[in-house]
């Protein structure tokens, strides 16, 4: 033994005798992670949080939460001896004046960005190979808490700074505050102490964005994660690969190296966005103060859904009995979105619900062979996808010479047509990859080779495909529809008879499908040719 | 057995392919060099982030394609800090790849739900739990604790009371008064209708009081744009008109939608446009809305001029300014 090894044994001796942990250590040092691209999303995730802590914690040493009015004496020529806030000028400080400030700025404004498309992303990997079913269900709640969470940290991180294009967003937050019916008013006054914008405001979401949030995100993707860990990963459907095993690299050493590797990898593209690419210039847009705006003003992306909503909204307001219900607001800004999440985070019961399958599931489904939940997700994108455009509809107007009026009026008839019309196109697609799948497994690939037959006829040569190749377009199960009864034996309707036919009607919606090739049709075609 | 329909069979896990570093002596000495290489990159990166921080001026700039005039010092500290952690990364995920085991491992996953006598036991446990302590046989106990559970969610609210001021009527004053004379911002000087060409814009606020200080709490609701047009322009009722000044009219810059600044004048068109969601009023037409989500017109301002030929307001607003609120009554 050498004296490294009696060292390690040493201390990892010392404190088994205290934890126990060496059995726990053994077997989970071998855990088996599955491998595939789609699975590093929520890694992304997980490392930009912690990216976001390190230069986040980076920038309160020099940040000052405060909206107390000061004289700028900075190096920044344009603005100096204009009144600011104390936390305007400290931000520009951080930028000119502290070294490695601007770049620790833009790492925590990119990380926040690539954070939340990592979360979006991942998202929608888990909905569309439906890794959220039984017994997922709880980690997905977890995952859209992450997502409505996220949307709220960044929108309070970038409205810290107390520039002229946050300032902004902060009013139209006010605003929403505002709107909301018989106790709008107070709790907005509560939110800014007194009226807008007060001094309240960016101390108060500080602590927020500061402590209480990540303090709650650290709890939430601790349990995401040992979710993870305990249920054991899911996987892609594979040769060996079935409902009962899990097939992968042990987590150590290979798996442990991946991801610690990936973590840099992660972190070095961050700085890398930081060193080359600038991310919101406050120092362009001034301090804030409430009669001035700047044109083509933008939210992050992750809130350009939500603007783009605002701004295609119906102009309605209700006036009666002496108040006012602003509908153009409540609706885009908070009725809208509530439904959007609610029903984002009920997807797997009611999916479950729909289709009477209450089964574990540790095989993901490829999208294709589920139509009627890609076709949903495709529709739900379809809906974001609009909105979000509709938020930069003045760039994308300027851009494209289009006017204004164009560009909403498109959004708002599309914001209704092409969410249906995403829906059946997707669902048509599905079964074409699905008929395409069956066409490979029973007549093999076309191989793009001519032969022309003793007769003059001309085919193509076609090659059959792998037996592994076949398992994978073939693996996956055709569930049959429900039929709940919907009347007893007399014709005479069931209590509970129109729940039946919802279910009914839906299942048989998400049951449609080509069959898939079977080994009985294989053969027979082989005794045709 | 005709009519048995045979599905296709999964063929098991494949036989394991090994790369060229299991196999070749030469390639695992050339992917461990590489991975070597990799670890090295990593340290120059940390040692130019070093030098960048110490010795280069942060007044240094020089000319790259794409990025334009880039800051020396700013590149500096941030390809060298990308540079060292990316290698890192790089040169772990490389080891991982090339010369750790790659042999795929089968584990067994296990149903979670728990037996049905562990189960059964759970269920016991917790009834005989609940028997010790009684809380079935003792509903006093149950309904005061309950009772005095739900009354401390109360003191977090209260608590949280001071807040802020109840709003009051303070969303529905501004600053202006009958008299109030309109002063440029910025610069606080007071404007006589002829300093304002006709198609002119100006921003102005209240003139303060002596020894008085502006907040911004002021301004937000405070703020009003003066436009100039030619009288014969606008199409507005008797009343309206009379609210004008030889041509000047007075709205409140805030928009009535959600209180951005209605900074976008369109001198053509005579069209006011707020950049937040392009709520569009018509000038000439008492700020009526013509496009976007804002459902009323921006306030008019009364506006008339004083002894010494000052524009002043001539009466506050008549209704409240900036975005809609509960209390709001028409």
């Amino acid at each position: 033994m050498t004296a490294r090894e009696r060292v390690a044994g040493n201390v990892a001796g010392y404190v088994d005798d205290r934890t126990g942990a060496a059995k726990w250590m053994k077997k989970n040092l071998t855990k088996v992670f599955p491998d595939h691209w789609s699975f590093l999303l929520g890694e992304i995730c997980l490392y930009s949080f912690v990216i976001l802590l390190l230069s986040g914690t980076f920038l309160t040493f020099w940040f000052d939460p405060s909206m107390k009015e000061v004289v700028y004496d900075g190096s920044y020529e344009p603005l100096k001896g204009l009144k600011m806030s104390a936390a305007y000028a400290s931000t520009l400080d951080i930028s000119f004046e502290v070294r490695g400030g601007l770049l620790m700025r833009q790492i925590h404004h990119w990380a926040a960005l690539i954070f939340m498309v990592g979360i979006v992303v991942h998202l929608m990997r888990v909905y569309f190979t439906g890794a959220f079913r039984k017994p997922r269900e709880f980690n997905w709640i977890i995952g859209v808490g992450l997502l409505t969470l996220g949307i709220v940290e960044g929108f309070l991180g970038y409205s810290l700074p107390d520039d002229l294009l946050s300032g902004t967003g902060i009013r139209i937050a006010e605003a929403i505050i505002q709107a909301i019916p018989v106790v709008g008013s107070y709790l907005a006054f509560f939110a800014f102490g007194g009226a807008f914008p007060g001094e309240a405001f960016i101390p108060r979401i500080y602590t927020v964005h500061i402590l209480l949030l990540p303090g709650i995100f650290l709890a939430l993707i601790t349990v995401h994660l040992m979710l993870v860990w305990y249920q054991k990963h899911t996987q892609f459907p594979g040769p060996g690969r079935t409902e009962k095993n899990v097939v992968g690299y042990p987590l150590m050493p290979v798996y442990m190296a991946k991801a610690g590797g990936f973590f840099f990898i992660v972190f070095g593209v961050t700085a890398f966005l930081g060193a080359v690419a600038s991310i919101n210039p406050i120092w362009l847009y001034g301090p804030y103060t409430p009669a001035q705006v700047s044109a083509g003003s933008q939210p992050d992306w992750y809130m350009g859904w939500l603007d783009g909503l605002v701004r295609m909204a119906p102009p309605i307001e209700t006036h009666a009995l002496g108040y006012t219900i602003s509908w153009n607001i409540l609706i885009p800004g908070l009725i809208v979105p509530g439904i959007m999440f609610t029903g984002l985070a009920l997807y797997p019961f009611i999916e479950s619900w729909a289709t009477g399958d209450k089964r574990e599931h540790h095989l993901l489904d490829r999208p294709r062979n589920t139509p009627n939940r890609t076709a949903i997700g495709v529709m739900a994108l379809t809906f974001t996808l609009v909105s979000l455009l509709n938020g930069g509809n003045d760039i994308i107007a300027t851009t494209f010479h289009l006017t204004i009026n164009q560009m909403m009026w498109f959004s708002r008839i599309a914001i209704i047509v092409l969410p249906p019309i995403a829906f059946v196109v997707t669902k048509r697609l599905c079964l074409s990859l699905q008929r395409a799948d069956r066409d490979l497994v029973l007549h093999g690939r076309e191989t793009g080779r001519l032969v022309r037959m003793p007769s003059g006829e001309f085919i193509e040569v076609h090659e059959p495909i792998s037996a592994e190749k076949a398992w994978v377009l073939t693996s996956h199960e055709q569930l049959a529809p429900l039929e709940l009864p919907e009347h007893d034996g007399a014709g005479v309707r069931r209590p509970g008879a129109l729940k039946n036919k919802i279910r009914n009607r839906i299942s048989r919606a998400a049951a449609v499908a080509v069959p898939k090739a079977t080994e009985t049709e294989r053969r027979e075609l082989e005794g045709h040719h | 057995m005709t009519n048995e329909i045979e599905l296709i069979k999964d063929p098991g896990l494949p036989a394991h392919v090994h790369r060229r570093a299991d196999t070749d002596p030469k390639a695992a000495a050339l992917a461990e060099r590489q991975v070597a290489i990799l670890f090295a990159l990593s340290a120059l990166g940390t040692l130019i982030l070093i030098y960048s921080y110490i010795f280069i001026k942060d007044d240094v700039f020089v000319f790259i394609p794409v990025l334009g005039n880039t800051n020396v010092h700013q590149l500096g500290l941030g390809l060298g800090m990308a540079i060292s952690l990316f290698c890192i990364g790089a040169g772990l995920i490389h080891w991982a790849k090339t010369l750790m085991p790659d042999e795929e491992v089968i584990a067994q996953r296990h149903e979670f739900r728990s037996e049905d006598e562990d189960r059964e036991e759970f269920v016991k446990t917790v009834k005989a739990g609940a028997s010790a302590a009684g809380l079935g046989r003792r509903p006093l106990i149950k309904r005061t604790l309950g009772a005095a559970l739900g009354l401390t969610a109360l003191p977090p609210i209260l608590l949280l009371r001071d807040l802020g001021p109840l709003p009051g009527n303070d969303l529905s004053k501004t600053s202006w008064k009958k008299g109030t004379r309109l002063v440029t911002d910025p610069g606080d000087r007071p404007i006589r209708p002829e300093d304002l060409e006709v198609g002119a814009v100006a921003q102005t606020l209240p003139e303060l009081a002596p020894g008085k200080e502006r907040h911004l709490d002021d301004i937000a609701k405070d703020a009003v744009l003066l436009i100039r047009l030619r009288p014969e322009e606008f199409n507005l009722n008797a009343e309206r008109l009379s609210w004008t000044h030889e041509g000047i009219i007075a709205f409140s810059k805030i928009c009535s939608h959600m209180g951005c600044a209605v900074a976008l004048y369109e001198q053509q068109t005579k069209h006011l446009l707020c950049p937040c969601h392009q709520s569009t009023f018509d000038v000439t037409r008492a700020a009526k809305v013509i496009f976007g989500p804002a459902a009323r017109p921006l306030p008019q301002l009364n506006i008339t001029v004083d002894e010494e030929g000052y524009l002043v307001a001539g009466a506050p607003f008549s209704e409240p300014v900036g975005p809609s609120f509960w209390e709001r009554s028409s």
